[in-house]
């Protein structure tokens, strides 16, 4: 679209009225430019090579003297007009065009895809390595063995007397020939035999990991289990820090209101004993005490089944059920459900508890 | 233990108006755990009332069936109906149909009127049927939850009853005691009677305790009873397996007397069955005094009884009619013609008593513990009385228990007692225990006084006497559980609450934190998930087979493993030596349940037994082995790496708009196995790997440096996923994350970072295509020098334009110097060394 002056003559570069007139044009037109490439048109029009104020600018040249001063003026004053407004539409259409373009290149981001997948922990690994970091904050340290024992460290290194119903009620999974007393853990207690053996007193010390027992599976029992076990041995240590640890640990998990109770129990490896609940306030059903463990005064046969001198050193021992805490913690209804590697179960938790 | 209300209430005060849940929990307060609560009004509810029986029609049935028609009277004659409701005859007289036979006219009967609700909420109504409206039920004992009988209605006159019609039926049965069950932790074998919980209660309630020992009046001293020799010649850990033996007699006893209701309703409240009343009677006296009695039929026994370990291979018939074969180790009871029981564990059938026994003889032993522990289990024969051998009897007991049998014998069976009887053996010495003054407050952390210390144990029964620096205290005999201080010191507690116990924290010695190996593990778990898998747990049971398969890489060579003795499943009798049985049977679970596209892992032991397991023996507890024993316990465990392995099957993520998963293959559970070295700062070396349970073409052998196998990765052997019902190019790995963490380096030292211009050369080199590119990739990054930044693969090719054979392998150089800007040519140098080594090796030639 190109304008120019009627007829086409170009205008004189003395001629005010005719080169602002031309100007006056192509301003319009610069203006009346919607898009770039209209304005790329507007442009070639009134400020190109062969525009009429290009082309009157060439004339200067042939101009008289004594009017080349004015023209000369004129003409750049023209065309700095034209140029500015020029660059002025440039930019408003380039910003335009910038935003149109953001615009149309908008997506709708609720469809986007999971390109990558999201990994999970095993809840039961997640709050056991939870619980350990508790005991490892409080200068404990984390103990750890095999899980196929020698019978000594899971039975009689913890006073299991040989006849004892004690020993039969741990549903014991034996290894063959069974001449050779080796057996599956029942309890993570061995750990703490393996520790008073190799640690220097005192020994403050948390023992986590798999335990069996030769139960079916069903919703509240499983023959392989997790427990953690902890063991305070030191000069002095009486009953009253076995609770005050079991309390600073149970405000850990559960928060500053959580509270413990201590009933009398038995077990071989302590004496005094006790069987540990712990009060619940969002328990399903109501607030209510629940059954979380056992604990008690390490007994002391243990002490010198392991060469420590029970007149010298007493100490307290604890264990509870990771499987136990988390049902109850996180309100996991079927022991099933923990234990049958359902992705769901994992990737519900992701890498939280 | 249950504890029938109505029998602890004859011992101690429990209040009128307490439920069984009030008892468990003064009982929870001593130590005891909350079990059950056994209460018949629970699923029994009223009117059921005595009912006599007016008339009785036969009517036949077109069934075949012959009912009876009867008129009940339920109220007293001559009185009126109180009762209302709908069905309830204001006349006191109910039409009744009822199929049973084994009563007549004039029987008193229990009635359940409309209104009534019986267990399996059976509600009676009043209900037309065979042409009558039925307004109740002649009940049996079955119906109101107190027998199995189901063969007839019960007759009151039979159970020596005889009460006046209308009195209530469920207070004539004893139907509104109810029992607390609770738990009996293996130390305490005294608390597994009336006597014993009672004391308990006592305890708890600070109330005051008649000890039912205390109202039998046994005679001090008996002879001239009959003959019991204890000959014991092979007594366990020293301890002869009979101590004492009370024999009695009682002649002319009614054997076929039907045992009262109420001893009736505390038998079955205590989970024991009524049996005939001699039974009955000795049943009654365990559960009131915790010792186990046994009654012989007297004229059936021929000559002395011998208490004396049994001949291997001797046989005795037991009272469940069962022949069985004794060990050298069983303690028996014998007389002139063999074995008359398994001592403490269950009597022979040859001697019982039965309908027409006359003449009882009463035993009242006490055993060893040990001794009838090991019958029990090599028997398999749990009961009562072994429950209470197995924990420790009163020694003291036996001669009052036996005079209580005695007594109820003549009481309820019409017999008489001989004067005459039986007491062998010898007292057990008393054990005196040193409670240093300070030692309890010390151990449990509360300040006792004097008062609270010598009043526990007292109020157990205890005999305590101040010593200089504390006291000596006898435990009573019927607390063979209590031997040291520390026992004493549970005591203590125990009954001065555990509740009173204060909390102080102890501060440990500054700790090291977690170990490096369990950092390191901790660090491998969290990639593995941060890394997109999901991390499951399975068991580490498996089957032979299995091992076999995932344990070995060279196919039909057996792997050594670890077999349970007592396996849940025979199947999966083994434990596991590679974590991947395991995973696919969780893949698969996975999959069956929708779950096509998954990357799973698990992390664990497993176990790997080589050369000598366990050891012969094991010491003696109480005692620290010597340095060599404790050395061959530890070596007989078998070694238990930990391992991680990973199953990916499917695809890499969902399917969404836009967006298209790509299939799990071989290279990802490489690429998995890698990321796990990255993790712990080890550069695994991938080699072409061979393992019977990986495609043949398509498994990389993951190594150390050393050279030493730390694991398998690629594509699972199709045969095996075939056979397996998993999907087809599932891949898996499997690694000894120990041996990582072992290699993994101490100290990284930096490398210094060079800023000088980067110069990149590529090259592709055509080589034999069996040649390994890491190899070839090896060749370039040794031929360069130390020039060369890095060097990777970007292309391999086999087709148009390579010679058949042959391979075409595409790397990017990347050169850099520490100290110049390279020039072309140096770079061009650098990678011709590189090129010629590879050339030197593998006869490569550059395209």
């Amino acid at each position: 679209m190109t304008e120019t002056l009627p007829g086409g003559a170009i205008p004189n570069p003395t001629d005010e009225a005719a080169i602002n007139a031309a100007v006056d044009q192509a301003i319009t037109a610069i203006a009346g430019a919607a898009t770039l490439d209209e304005l790329k048109a507007v442009r070639l029009a009134h400020s190109g090579e062969k525009s009429p104020l290009s082309l009157a600018n060439r004339e200067i040249g042939k101009l008289p003297k004594d009017q080349k001063a004015v023209a000369g003026k004129l003409m750049g004053a023209s065309r700095g007009r034209v140029n500015k407004a020029l660059a002025d539409r440039t930019a408003v259409l380039e910003a335009e065009n910038d935003a149109r373009i953001l615009v149309e290149e908008t997506v709708d981001v609720t469809a986007a895809p999971r390109r990558r997948r999201a990994g999970a922990r095993h809840p039961l690994s997640t709050l056991q390595d939870r619980v350990a970091d508790i005991f490892v904050g409080m200068g404990w340290e984390i103990a750890e063995g095999p899980e196929v024992e020698s019978e000594w460290f899971n039975f009689d290194a913890l006073n299991f007397k040989p006849d004892h119903p004690a020993r039969e009620m741990q549903d014991t999974f034996f290894v063959e020939p069974p001449e050779a007393h080796l057996l599956m853990r029942t309890h993570t207690s061995p750990v703490q035999v393996r520790s008073m053996l190799e640690r220097e007193v005192p020994i403050y010390v948390l023992c986590p990991g798999k335990v069996f027992r030769t139960d079916e599976l069903d919703a509240t029992h499983t023959p392989v289990f997790h427990q953690f076990e902890g063991l305070a041995i030191d000069r002095n240590l009486s009953m009253a820090d076995l609770r005050g640890t079991l309390e600073h640990f149970a405000r850990q998990m559960f928060g500053d209101e959580a509270q413990i109770r201590l009933r009398p129990n038995y077990f071989p490896f302590t004496e005094p004993s006790a069987e540990l609940d712990i009060f619940h306030p969002g328990a399903k059903g109501g607030p209510a005490w629940i059954e979380w463990g056992g604990c008690g005064m390490v007994n002391p046969n243990v002490l010198r089944a392991t060469g420590i001198d029970p007149d010298v050193y007493s100490g307290f021992a604890f264990g509870m059920g990771i499987e136990r805490t988390l049902m109850f913690r996180n309100e996991v209804g079927d022991m099933r459900d923990m234990i049958e590697g359902d992705v769901r179960f994992s990737e519900h938790f992701g890498m939280e508890i | 233990m249950r504890i029938p209300l109505s029998w602890l209430r004859e011992f101690a005060a429990v209040p009128a108006d307490a439920s069984a849940e009030d008892v468990m929990a003064e009982l929870v307060k001593v130590g005891f755990e909350e079990e059950a609560v056994h209460r018949p009004t629970d699923t029994l509810k009223g009117p059921i009332v005595v009912g006599q029986v007016l008339s009785l029609v036969k009517e036949p049935q077109t069934n075949g069936k012959t009912i009876n028609w009867c008129q009940v009277r339920v109220v007293p004659e001559g009185q009126e109906q109180t009762l209302t409701g709908d069905g309830i005859d204001p006349s006191g007289v109910q039409g009744i149909i009822c199929g049973a036979h084994n009563f007549v006219e004039g029987d008193k009967v229990v009635v359940t009127l409309p209104g009534a609700v019986l267990p399996g909420d059976f509600r009676i109504a009043a209900r037309k049927t065979y042409g009558h409206l039925s307004a109740g039920m002649i009940a049996s004992v079955r119906e109101l939850g107190i027998g199995e009988d189901h063969d007839g209605i019960l007759v009151l006159s039979r159970i020596g009853l005889d009460p006046e019609v209308g009195t209530d039926a469920m207070e004539l049965l004893d139907l509104y005691d109810e029992a607390a069950e609770i738990n009996v932790t293996p130390d305490r074998g005294y608390a597994f009677s009336i006597r014993g919980v009672a004391r308990e209660y006592a305890h708890a309630t600070g109330t005051a305790f008649t000890d039912p020992a205390g109202k039998v009046n046994a005679p001090a001293g008996l002879s001239g009873g009959y003959g019991v020799k204890l000959n014991d010649d092979a007594p366990i850990y020293g301890k002869p397996g009979c101590d004492r033996f009370v024999a009695r007699t009682v002649r002319g006893v009614d054997a076929t007397r039907p045992t009262p209701p109420w001893m009736v309703s505390r038998l079955r409240l205590a989970g024991i069955r009524s049996i005939s009343l001699p039974v009955d009677i000795s049943n009654y006296v365990m559960l009131e005094l915790g010792q186990p009695t046994h009654c012989y039929d007297q004229d059936k026994l021929s000559g002395d009884i011998v208490v004396r370990r049994a001949s291997a291979g001797e046989k005795i018939t037991t009272l469940d009619g069962k022949e069985r074969t004794l060990d050298a180790e069983d303690l028996l009871i014998t007389d002139d013609s063999g074995a008359i029981g398994i001592a403490g564990v269950m009597g022979g059938a040859a001697t019982e008593v039965s309908d027409s026994t006359s003449n009882v003889l009463v035993e009242a032993a006490h055993f060893d513990e040990v001794s009838i522990g090991r019958s029990r289990r090599r028997h398999k024969l749990p009961s009562e009385a072994s429950k209470r051998f197995e924990r420790g009897v009163d020694w003291q007991v036996a001669g009052i228990a036996a005079q209580r049998v005695v007594d109820l014998l003549v009481e309820l069976a019409g017999g008489t007692a001989d004067d005459a009887g039986t007491d062998v053996g010898t007292a057990p010495e008393t054990i005196t225990i040193e409670l240093p003054a300070r030692f309890a407050a010390a151990r449990i952390g509360i300040d006792f006084t004097e008062e609270q210390i010598v009043t526990s144990l007292e109020d157990l029964g205890a005999v305590v006497e101040k010593n200089d620096g504390g006291w000596n205290v006898t435990p009573p005999t019927w607390r063979s559980d209590l031997e040291t201080k520390e026992d004493l010191t549970e005591e203590i507690a125990r009954l001065v609450g555990y509740d009173k116990i204060p909390a102080t924290l102890p501060v440990a010695p500054p700790g090291r934190g977690l170990t490096r190996v369990q950092e390191q593990r901790r660090r491998l778990i969290q990639s593995l998930a941060d890394a997109g898998l999901t991390e499951v747990l399975s068991y580490p049971f498996v089957s032979k087979a299995a091992n076999d398969t995932f344990g070995v890489a060279e196919q039909g060579a057996a792997r050594s493993a670890v077999k349970l003795a007592n396996p849940i499943s025979e199947e999966q009798g083994y434990l596991r030596t590679s974590i991947l049985p395991g995973l696919i049977e969780v893949a698969k679970r996975n999959h069956s349940r929708g779950f096509r596209d998954l990357a799973l892992f698990e992390s664990g032991l497993v176990f790997l037994p080589a050369g000598k397991v366990g050891t012969e023996s094991i010491p003696p507890l109480g005692a620290k082995p010597d340095a060599e024993v404790l050395d061959a316990l530890y070596d007989g465990v078998p070694d238990q790496p930990f391992h991680v392995a990973a199953v990916l099957t499917g695809h890499d993520s969902p399917a969404a708009a836009g967006h298209t998963p790509r299939q799990w293959d071989w290279a990802d559970a490489l690429d998995v196995a890698r990321l796990a070295g990255d993790v712990l700062g080890i550069d695994l070396v991938v080699g072409q790997g061979s393992h019977q349970a990986f495609h043949p073409g398509r498994t990389a052998r993951l190594a150390l440096r050393t050279g030493e196998t730390v694991g398998y990765a690629g594509e699972l052997h199709p045969k095996l996923l075939a056979a397996s019902d998993m999907p087809a190019r599932s891949v898996a790995l499997e690694l000894d994350a120990d041996a990582l963490f072992e290699a993994a380096p101490d100290v990284i030292v930096a490398r210094h970072i060079s800023t000088y211009p980067v110069a990149t050369q590529d090259v592709a080199l055509v080589v034999p295509a069996d040649v390994p590119a890491d190899e070839v990739l090896d060749a370039l990054r040794e031929g360069a020098g130390e020039l060369l930044e890095d060097v990777a693969l970007f292309d391999v090719y086999a087709g148009k334009g390579i010679e058949e054979g042959k391979k075409s392998l595409a790397f990017g150089l990347r050169f850099r110097a520490a100290d110049r800007t390279l020039t072309a040519d140096e770079a061009s140098a650098a990678r011709e060394q590189a090129v010629a080594l590879a050339a030197e090796r593998f006869g490569a030639v550059q395209r």
